[in-house]
């Protein structure tokens, strides 16, 4: 850990360089910088504009289906015999997790700015059916860079893109993951400037991106405060959510990151174990600078960039946002693992007690709750956010529990 | 400087990376690589290219020492844009290394003076936009583009991206005051090598060869400008 200086508010980043104490920034190649400070500009003026926000707030309403419920979920509470376990549930979205609330956002600021192609990276297919069901919607073009190998382990997805008319790019560079995807589509963005809008699923990238993400997804949190306010009259006591490059986590703290009350968790994707091949880059990884920001990333002793491994596929990325980098030095929020095998049982536990089937990504959070939450006493307030559903993980699940479709 | 995600560029300075990677490569040993050729060589300017995170790993200020002592010249790094010059580029000029910036098709008269401000060496025109090795430029918008910054510099003016062949270094160096080849290069070295992906004793001669036919280019347009 990088020792920080603490402030006297959490939820005041990114500064005017982009920064989140030394992380975040704009580490671009100069073809990208002035689209970035274009970018910037547009989203500053869009997100205090109340004719954008009253369109969002539409789309939030009748497209994806918002506000989503908070729920309590009451036999996964009695059989963990502690905290009250509240579900923030995500995966009612349209779609089918959080990531759409980000990308209504940024297809509305495509279209504020004109731009007539969108791009994106995908890892899990998540951002990447989002990406391609809001250009279906807006009759926008969509080309969707994923990972070969992320190809081959989520073609439900896959074919769902198709069917919703983007082209789906498998990308062969590397290890063929989401972080090479997330190269191609930078590649792809220095080659057509013009008319095409990058848009981002995670809170990383260049600066304005994490920032914007992270606002766009703060509808999680606000809900949240408002519905817990609503169900028990005060504050939760612990937050979790899962992190792979950090953007349904943020969007459910950022909101709390001042009250100091409330007990704040990430949970990274630990795969095989801390100690073997995995995707926690706070637990496992260094500062260093790749995708256009510093963050805690996976790497060798070189600065040479390490594959993540995590069984899911959405938390694979061998970085996490800048924001998230801060707020571990900082002492805010406390970074947790879950392994491979914790992701696999707390997705058996969520389905059998309450009739969820959880994505493998949201899988991870669980299992910290499944841990946590019988540690703390009945009146303890916990939300976890479910940040999707687990209907793309059912063929591989089925494999690894051998019952193969 | 070999990095395993080199985002400006395209397929074959990806594999060339990655390639001298796995055969071991390190920031340590390329610096290695400038003394030994420094030996023999005094003269020859050495301009190291890459990108920014193994050299943060490395240590900013110890690279900038080991550098300077080795004989590095130059550097070139792709992901730091002027908006981050505290990081490398303001330390190295005060080592005395030039930090060679990349003005863009996408660098407007706005933003060209930022981007100048302290280039120091040459500048180097990026004639697309787009990943090096891919496509090729358009000879006439890149004459046009290197006027344009000759009205805001007196350094000298080199352009790549995308020249693969002498004629091409000809077409550029009628108004261009130096021609950057990096893939078709590293694509000569690439088909040079044996199954196992080392060197040939045909790989030197590969290289020296297109070399002196792109030099030639060189001349032929300098001579017809
Ligand atoms: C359901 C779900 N949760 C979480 C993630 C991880 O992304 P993030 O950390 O940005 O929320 C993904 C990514 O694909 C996902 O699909």
């Amino acid at each position: 850990m990088t020792a920080q200086p603490e402030p006297n508010s959490f939820r005041t980043g990114a500064d005017e360089r982009g920064r989140f104490g030394i992380y975040g920034g704009r580490f671009v190649a100069e073809t990208l910088m002035p689209l970035i400070l274009d970018l910037e500009k547009a989203y500053a003026e869009a997100k205090d504009d109340p004719s954008f926000l009253a369109e969002m707030r539409a789309h939030q309403t009748h497209y994806i289906g918002r506000p989503s419920p908070l729920y309590f979920a009451e036999r996964l509470t009695e059989h963990l015999g502690g905290a009250k376990v509240y579900l923030k549930r995500e995966e009612l979205n349209h779609t089918g997790s959080h990531k759409v609330n980000n990308v209504l956002g940024q297809i509305l600021l495509a279209r504020r700015m004109g731009k007539k192609r969108i791009i994106a990276e995908t890892g899990a297919g998540q951002h990447g059916v989002a990406t391609a069901t809001l250009c279906a919607r807006f009759g926008l073009e969509c080309v969707v860079f994923m990972g070969a190998v992320d190809v081959a382990r989520q073609a439900p997805n896959v074919f769902r893109m198709k069917m919703l008319g983007a082209t789906v790019v498998p990308v062969q560079s590397g290890a063929k993951t989401l972080k090479d995807a997330m190269n191609e589509a930078l590649r792809d963005w220095v080659t057509n400037v013009a008319d095409t809008f990058y848009c981002i699923g995670t809170v990383a990238g260049p600066h304005p991106y994490p920032t914007i993400v992270r606002d766009l997804q703060s509808v999680i949190g606000d809900e949240t405060k408002a519905q817990m306010q609503e169900a028990e009259g005060r504050l939760p006591d612990s937050l979790f959510a899962c992190v792979g490059g950090g953007s349904n986590a943020i969007g459910l703290f950022h909101p709390f990151l001042d009250d100091r009350s409330v007990e704040i968790f990430g949970v990274e994707a630990a795969g095989f174990g801390l100690d073997k091949l995995n995707a926690a880059s706070i637990a496992g990884g260094q500062p260093g600078v790749l995708h256009g920001n510093r963050t805690y990333l996976l790497m060798d002793k070189d600065g040479q960039i390490e594959e993540g491994h995590s069984i899911s596929a959405g938390l694979d990325y061998p970085g996490i946002g800048p924001e998230h980098a801060w707020l571990n030095d900082v002492g805010r929020v406390t970074y947790l693992s879950a392994t491979d095998e914790e992701a696999v049982e707390a997705f058996q536990v969520l389905s059998k007690l309450e009739g969820i089937i959880p994505a493998l990504e949201s899988a991870h959070a669980i299992a910290k709750v499944l841990e946590h939450a019988p540690k703390r006493p009945k009146d303890h307030l916990m939300v976890v956010n479910l940040s999707g559903r687990g209907d793309k993980d059912v063929p591989q699940m089925a494999d690894r529990l051998g019952m193969p479709l | 400087m070999p990095f395993t995600d080199p985002m400006a560029d395209g397929p074959a300075i990806q594999a060339g990376g990655l390639r001298a990677l796995k055969g071991g490569e390190t920031l340590e040993k390329t610096l290695h690589l400038v003394r030994d050729f420094r030996a023999h060589d005094a003269d020859t300017p050495i301009i190291l290219m890459g990108y920014y995170n193994p050299i943060y790993i490395f240590g900013v200020e110890r690279f900038l020492a080991e550098a300077k002592d080795a004989g590095v010249d130059g550097l070139i790094v792709v992901d730091l844009p002027p908006e981050e010059d505290d990081e490398l580029c303001l330390p190295a000029l005060s080592q005395g290394i030039a930090f060679i910036r990349l003005a863009t098709p996408t660098t407007d008269d706005a933003r060209l003076p930022a981007v100048l401000k302290n280039t120091a060496g040459f500048v180097y025109y990026v004639s697309v936009t787009g990943v090096t090795g891919v496509a090729t430029p358009d000879f006439n918008v890149v004459a046009s583009a290197v006027s344009r910054l000759k009205r805001h510099t007196s350094l000298p003016v080199a352009v790549g991206f995308g020249v693969k062949t002498p004629e091409h270094a000809a077409a550029i160096a009628a108004g261009a005051d130096g021609v950057v080849v990096g893939s078709a290069l590293v694509e000569a070295v690439r088909q040079s090598l044996d199954g196992e992906g080392r060197a040939t004793p045909g790989t030197v001669k590969a290289v020296t060869d297109l070399v002196s036919a792109l030099a030639a280019g060189v001349r032929r347009g300098r001579a017809a400008a």
